[in-house]
């Protein structure tokens, strides 16, 4: 890990962490409405924000949060909201006139356990359909998720990055363990992070037509106040931002969308590959229990198992590749979730032959090792 | 790779102050030896009352699970969390409670400090119960250096309290000087047959 | 005189954009756009830094027609991306259309935190007392009795006065006017793009197609007059007695307050923050 200018070690949770990392990525603007468990980060946001010249806003709920970060970002400043499955249930309709308009933003959803209310302070990975498909419409969208204070720099910088990038909403889904426990943590230097930034129009402002198409098909962004002067619709839209009732251009629009995600498939799916080399079975896992899985494979390695991990990060696109790799070389797969099953749905889907199954917790608990080890050892 | 987890749970109820003790104890490792940690909580909705846990794994190599598989030391503050909270506590593990409030023991490894009381008595604040525990833990782990747990009760609490928190600390681990360790009876299960 | 109205709106209209626009003829966007744009040029705004941001509806249309930095958000959302940009780049003027079911139903809690919060927006809420682009369903202005396609036996609930909620809300320009009164609605708007501070205008507007057609005034020239027989102005208002008052609505300036905008509070916040920095 590279060390900071102190190289100092400093204990973090996790959401504390995440605020480490937007701030490193260049966030200057946050929204945000209180929930646990995911408050600290806005706690720590308006503390940390006036600092550098950002801006913290608490919002009158979360639907205003999700207006307001948008139109941040639409004016040029990188910007992020945090919330849990309550809020990210009325943030929706934002997130998904984000997804049409193609502007950059980051969503953090701390989720937690239960649905409607739930259980406000155990850990749940119930949203991760919600996260994809929880705004309504044909949209494309990244979410990634954290499992350590590390991940949560870490994965936050790439969030923005990604984010910047392709022009597109990133979510990254945590859970109320990963975001609660602290650990040791160097900060890195920030001048050795990869910081992305949007592009900007460079032709002059009769020229740009602000959703044409290019061979990336991210187009560059100009930000409110630039001289470009453009439109921004959540109505499908041709290339010069004005809603359009034409076939062709509602279906070359919204292709684009996907298309530029699947351009950028390779740099997107992020995944971590443990203890796979001579694995016979793997756990496939994601978030706090991909850290149950590790533990649980350990054990179940001692007693002869041999066993591996396949822990994803990005969660969609959907890590197919790599999810198809593990499939091919092993007899069996795992899925655990504290769901009943989400993610395992989309493993099946990648191959229907193998042998997928699963454990589902959904008691706000978090999946043990024990539990895992078992389910290898009979596997 | 050697599997060198050190666990402590710390039980007790809302406003005890264990979440801020089990903080102190992660980031002395962290900070002061360079040790990874993972320091992890449950609770309740209530900020005061009901009885919550909170727990730190301290290791020389990287920590895959974060929360505490068998405890290698539990420190109960009150009978309801020791009861609520015992039930993963390792063979040949060390049980630390404050007698204050605790008089069952589920264990014959234990070792009883009346911290509340010594709190009250010597500093008329029931609030340093958290740190004089503190100092007994940090005198019984071995996981954390005594020096760096100290320093760090004193950089995590207000400034002028550290005079009286740093003779708390003290008072902890005076008390824990007096028991021996290898006096306590052994488990009869031997590390050969114990499954880890 | 004429002439020289096109010419300004020429001078503001989109000419890539696929005329004619959606609205009825005889629609009162149109006249509510043509004040805009006057009070716009009055002020001699640079295109450049103005943000022109709607929600949903027939209101919600109105910005793409002109030549500013504009945006079409989701229903009743508005305010909250005007109040990102602003917040990011106080620089910006920011100007928010909204129709009245668009600003006091599904956005009535971000309108009302807006005129609390006080951030330096301009807010102009088209009132036509329906909701016209979905076929004329009741909205929070619908009156008490008159028809619509959801209250078919007659409306039983009570309209809002958006101009009185935005006051009581602490918004400190409010004004309200009407696309009969022309040359006021002009002054008017401009006064409270210049206001520091969140600014209201309420805009009695005709919606002749879905209003009118079920409420006895089927033209807009019906209407036009029934706006001029309603409306009393702020000053005449205060000279009449309650009983006189009754059914009418007052025009005019209601309240106009100076109180510190947002972004000079929350530039406070920063040097705060920064001396909090410096100091530990």
């Amino acid at each position: 890990m590279a060390r900071d200018q102190n190289g100092k070690t400093r204990l973090l949770q996790g959401n504390e962490a995440m605020v480490e990392g937007a701030l490193a990525a260049g966030c200057r603007f946050f929204a945000g409405y209180p929930i646990t468990p995911a408050s600290e980060i806005a706690e720590l946001m308006s503390v940390r924000l006036p600092m550098v010249d950002g801006t913290f806003i608490q919002m009158e709920d979360e639907i205003a949060s999700m207006g307001v970060i948008v139109g941040a970002s639409l004016a040029g400043v990188k910007s992020l909201t945090a919330t849990s499955g309550p809020g990210f249930s009325l943030m929706q309709e934002n997130l998904g006139f984000a997804c049409v308009t193609e502007v950059p933003c980051v969503v953090i959803n701390v989720m937690r356990g239960g649905a409607s209310t739930g259980l406000p302070t155990s850990p749940a990975q119930g949203d991760v359909m919600q996260a994809r498909w929880g705004s309504h419409g044909t949209h494309p969208i990244i979410v990634l998720s954290v499992s350590s204070v590390h991940d949560c720099f870490e994965i936050t910088v790439h969030a923005f990055n990604l984010s910047e990038k392709y022009r597109i909403p990133v979510v990254i889904l945590s859970d109320e363990v990963v975001a609660h426990t602290r650990e040791a943590i160097v900060l890195p230097d920030r001048k050795k992070l990869e910081v992305v930034e949007r592009i900007k129009p460079s032709m002059p402002p009769e020229w740009y037509q602000p959703y044409e198409d290019n061979s990336r098909g991210v187009p560059p962004m100009a930000s409110f106040g630039d001289g470009y002067r453009h439109h921004v619709t959540g109505l499908v839209h041709d290339a010069h931002g004005h809603s359009t009732q034409r076939p062709e251009e509602i279906d070359a629009f919204q292709r684009r969308l996907f298309r530029k995600i699947t351009n950028g498939f390779y740099e997107i799916q992020m995944t971590k590959s443990m203890l796979m080399e001579d694995a016979e079975v793997a756990v496939i896992a994601y978030g706090s229990v991909s850290r149950s899985a590790l533990r649980g494979i350990r054990m179940a390695r001692k007693k002869g198992v041999k066993a591996g991990l396949l822990h994803l990060v990005t969660l969609f696109p959907f890590p197919k590749m790599a999810v198809s790799g593990v499939l091919r070389q092993c007899r069996a797969v795992l899925v655990p979730e504290m769901n009943l099953g989400q993610i395992s749905r989309e493993v099946k889907r990648v191959n229907t032959s193998s042998k997928v199954e699963k454990i589902n917790r959904i008691d706000g608990q978090l999946i043990t090792p024990e539990e895992i080890c078992e389910r290898l050892r009979e596997m | 790779m050697k599997d060198d987890r050190y666990e402590i749970r710390f039980g007790g109820s809302g406003g005890q102050g264990i979440i801020l003790a089990a903080v102190i104890l992660a980031e002395a490792a962290a900070v002061y030896d360079g040790k990874k940690v993972c320091q992890t909580q449950s609770y309740g909705p209530e900020a005061r009352g009901g009885k919550s846990k909170a727990e730190v794994v301290i290791s020389d190599h990287e920590i895959d699970y974060p929360k505490v598989i068998q405890m290698d030391l539990f420190l109960a503050m009150n009978q309801v969390a020791l009861d609520a909270y015992f039930f993963d506590f390792k063979p040949n593990g060390l049980l630390l409670v404050d007698s204050t409030f605790v008089e069952q023991m589920p264990t014959s490894r234990v070792i009883a400090i009346p911290f509340t009381r010594i709190a009250r008595e010597k500093f008329d604040r029931e609030l340093v119960a958290n740190v004089v525990a503190l100092g007994a833990v940090g005198h019984f782990c071995p996981a954390v250096s005594i020096e760096g747990l100290e320093k760090t009760v004193l950089k995590k609490v207000p400034a002028k309290t550290r005079d009286m928190n740093s003779q708390a600390f003290l008072a902890g681990v005076e008390a824990a000087q007096s028991f021996d360790l290898s006096r306590l009876p052994r488990s009869v299960i031997s590390d050969e047959e114990r499954e880890v | 005189m004429i002439a020289e109205i096109t010419r300004i709106r020429h001078k503001y209209l989109r000419h890539d954009k696929k005329f004619p626009h959606v609205w009825c003829p005889g629609c009162g966007i149109g006249i509510v756009l043509g004040s805009l744009i006057r009070a716009i040029d009055g002020l001699g705004l640079a295109k450049n830094d103005l943000v022109l941001a709607s929600g949903i509806g027939c209101s919600g249309r109105l910005p793409a027609y002109v030549d500013f930095n504009t945006l079409h958000t989701t229903h009743g959302r508005a305010l909250t991306f005007s109040t990102g940009i602003k917040l990011a780049n106080p620089s910006l003027n920011v100007l928010t259309v909204m129709g009245d079911g668009d600003a006091t139903a599904i956005g009535g809690n971000h309108f009302i935190h807006a005129a609390r919060r006080n951030l330096n927006l301009t807010a102009i809420i088209i009132n036509n007392q329906i909701y016209g682009m979905t076929g004329g369903q009741y909205s929070p202005t619908t009156p008490y009795g008159s028809n619509s396609t959801t209250s078919p036996y007659g409306h039983i609930e009570h309209a809002f006065s958006i101009a009185d909620l935005a006051v009581t809300s602490g918004a400190s320009y409010v004004a309200r006017g009407t696309v009969y009164h022309v040359p006021a609605l002009d002054k008017l708007i401009s006064r409270g793009i210049e206001k520091e501070g969140f600014s209201v205008i309420e805009i009695m507007t005709n919606c002749h197609t879905q209003y009118g057609r079920r409420n006895e005034m089927s033209d807009p020239v019906t209407m036009m007059k029934w706006f001029k027989d309603h409306a009393v102005t702020t000053t005449r208002a205060k000279k009449m007695s309650p009983e006189e008052l009754k059914g009418k609505f007052s025009i005019g300036v209601l309240t106009d307050i100076d109180k510190p905008s947002y972004t000079e509070e929350y530039q406070k916040i920063r040097d705060r923050a920064k001396g909090r920095e410096v100091k530990s």
